[in-house]
């Protein structure tokens, strides 16, 4: 028991002692979530617009100050002509433009009818269509003020409800992603890298001829990583709280225990990856190759599984990230308890155990 | 103590032969040299004594287990320091000490009469990195990590390539005082000088033992007469003796040439003479000399 803990001080002394260790460990997902929470996100945002008002009149002033009051758009009310518009998107300046025609309240008041002519910048279609779908909305909403103080005998309404993330936040999305994402490179990287770094050094020849048993070599390198990973677990939780806005809806134990779980599944296999790897730099390219990218694609966080072509759909059933990424939304997002994810939790379970047997059956007390 | 019987040894599946059919035996208390060139298969006998390494054929046994049914009991019970540096650079003298301390399951006091001599000299730096430290400094630590937990046996691998002359004479003298306590000790080195210094030898060339015996039994087994030569053109004076008919050998040894002759006879100096002077070799010096370690190896090596 002494020798576990000399060894796990050890274990912490590496890492504190490396800065780039350090760094890895702790900037990292700081800067995941930092990148992801305000660069990498596809929520349309200050889009410039501008606005042509011929009409000047009652109707448009209203329905300019409901575009205006949206956080979605910054406005500038110009008067210009067609040509001028055009220049400003050949230049980038503008996302779209919304044109109001003369005589728009008259033609609304006598016609029952006015147009509305939106132009929206396409060369990328999510952003046009955002604006566009932004733009309808606020203008549907307008017409649907109007219409309250008119009876019209028959409406149908549509009431839309977003359940779980009504404002569309991103956030949702990907946080429970960079923490599947986090974990599993800190996880899977750092201790196949420490556990060859020792053999690669040659002290794993001089930990091998000592009483000290190799099963407990292998333990002692999990439990510091363990502990430095829930360090992360809180820090990814503390940010998304407190500088994206996003509560955690469920119970947070349950949130760290099944993080546990994830974390065991990633440390049984960093070890895998050790026990195969030579070197240092193998260790780092299978786990990066090897899990951050499957972890990316196939966890559902950048693109839904169930877009997937079928063999990547069943692909996508053993990379660990999936459940957890499934676990983490459910918890954090959803609110719901552990009968909700028995399931994800078992299927993890699963996984683990088959790890750890492979990997243990494969590890060696001598050197080849 | 330590026995090796028909040992045998190669890697990627066969193909090259590290260790054939070595035998040899260390007994208590001794201070038992392997010597021989890099690639001799010296490492792969210490790794398989270590048991960390499987023989393909062939028994072996430290104090009596059996390095591959009680492997656990050896590694509970042997010091070993590989051949290259092998403690943590980025832990202090003394943790570094500490940690390999605790891990035997005892304490820096209570083997430290063992490792006082050596340590004395670590000590003022003691909160130093290991990776910092000189290479005689790194080669002191580690024999003290080995040390600590008082082995049976020591296994040290090349503890003196790569550090100065006279960190190398410190360190022989420390295993002096080690084996003078009682601590059976083999070491392997491919410095032929430091082969004086062992109770007995084994001489190693492509994986095998060429001789095992005491320094001063290899020396007497010589049995050629060798001489020193020099002239003020060695380069010359070296391609002219090889040509010579008498010669047996003839190999640059420091500032002279060592020679030895075909056949024992009385008129070998004079003929040799005579024969560099109708090559034109000015101011020739030759003299019987005694043979060390390192022509006995070369003329082993050469049977």
């Amino acid at each position: 028991m002494k020798q576990f803990i000399v060894f796990i001080k050890k274990e912490f002394a590496h890492v504190l002692r490396d800065r780039r260790t350090l760094l890895i460990l702790f900037g990292l997902p700081v800067v995941q979530i930092l990148v992801f929470g305000f660069a990498l996100t596809n929520e349309v945002k200050n889009s410039r617009i501008v606005i042509c008002d011929y009409a000047n009149d009652e109707s448009s002033h209203a329905i300019i100050r409901k575009i205006e009051a949206s956080e979605y758009f910054d406005t500038e009310k110009i008067t210009l002509s067609y040509s001028d518009i055009e220049k400003s998107f050949k230049e980038g300046k503008i996302k779209a433009a919304i044109i109001f025609p003369l005589n728009f309240d008259n033609d609304l008041q006598h016609l029952n009818k006015a147009q509305i002519q939106i132009i929206s910048d396409a060369s990328d279609p999510n952003t046009g269509n955002t604006i566009n779908n932004y733009l309808s909305t606020i203008i549907a909403d307008y017409q649907r003020q109007m219409m309250d103080n008119i009876k019209i005998p028959l409406r149908v309404t549509t009431e839309i409800r977003m359940l779980y993330n009504p404002q569309l936040k991103a956030a949702h999305n990907f946080v429970p992603g960079v923490m599947a994402l986090v974990l599993m490179l800190v996880c899977v990287m750092m201790t196949s890298i420490s556990i060859v770094r020792e053999k690669e050094m040659g002290t794993m020849e001089v930990l091998l001829v000592s009483p000290y048993r190799p099963i407990l070599v292998i333990l002692s390198k999990a439990v510091p990583y363990l502990l430095l990973s829930l360090v992360n677990v809180a820090t990814i939780l503390l940010l998304s709280v407190f500088v994206l806005d996003l509560p955690i809806v469920g119970s947070v134990w349950l949130l760290f225990l099944e993080s546990i779980l994830f974390i065991i599944t990633s440390l049984s296999l960093g070890l895998l990856i050790s026990i195969r790897a030579k070197t240092q730099q193998e260790a780092m390219l299978i786990s990066m190759m090897g899990m951050m990218l499957p972890t990316l694609i196939f966890s559902g966080f950048m693109f839904p599984v169930e877009n997937f072509p079928l063999p990547l759909q069943i692909i996508s059933n053993i990379v660990p990230a999936r459940w957890f990424y499934i676990i983490v939304k459910t918890v954090m997002v959803k609110g719901l308890g552990f009968s909700a994810i028995w399931k994800e939790t078992l299927i993890l379970t699963g996984i683990t155990f088959f790890l750890l047997a492979v990997s243990l059956k494969n590890f060696k007390k001598r050197l080849e | 103590m330590v026995e090796l019987n028909n040992i045998r040894k190669t890697y990627n599946k066969g193909s090259v032969l590290a260790v054939d059919s070595v035998s040899f035996s260390v007994s208590e208390g001794e201070l038992f040299g392997l010597i021989g060139p890099d690639g001799a298969g010296k490492s792969s006998i210490f790794r398989i004594l270590a048991t960390l390494l499987l023989a393909d054929s062939g028994t072996a046994s430290v104090n009596g287990w059996d390095v591959v049914n009680d492997y656990h009991k050896i590694r509970n019970n042997i010091g070993y320091m590989p051949g290259r540096f092998s403690l943590y650079q980025d832990l202090s003298v003394e943790e570094n000490l500490e940690f390999f301390a605790t891990l035997f399951g005892t304490k820096i006091q209570e083997n430290y009469h063992l490792v006082k001599d050596i340590y004395v000299q670590l000590e003022p730096f003691k909160d130093r990195r290991a990776g910092k430290l000189s290479g005689g400094m790194k080669q002191k630590l580690a024999l003290c990590c080995a040390l600590i937990h008082k082995p049976v046996v020591l296994f040290l691998d090349e503890p003196t390539t790569g550090v100065d002359p006279v960190s190398r004479k410190e360190f022989w003298n420390m295993l002096k005082r080690l084996k003078e306590q009682g601590i059976t000790i083999v070491v392997s080195t491919p410095y032929m000088d430091e082969a004086n210094l062992c109770d007995r030898i084994a001489l190693m060339q492509n994986g095998k033992i060429m001789s095992v015996e005491s320094p001063e039994n290899i020396i007497k087994d010589y049995k050629n007469e060798l001489w020193a030569v020099a002239s003020p053109s060695m380069h010359t004076l070296l391609s002219d003796l090889r040509q010579f008919e008498l010669t047996e050998s003839c190999y640059a040894f420091g500032d002279s040439l060592h020679l030895s002759f075909k056949t024992k006879n009385e008129n070998n100096r004079t003929e040799t003479l005579q024969y560099l002077e109708s090559r034109n070799q000015r101011e020739v010096e030759m003299k019987k000399i005694n043979p060390g370690i390192e022509d006995c190896f070369i003329s082993l090596m050469q049977q």
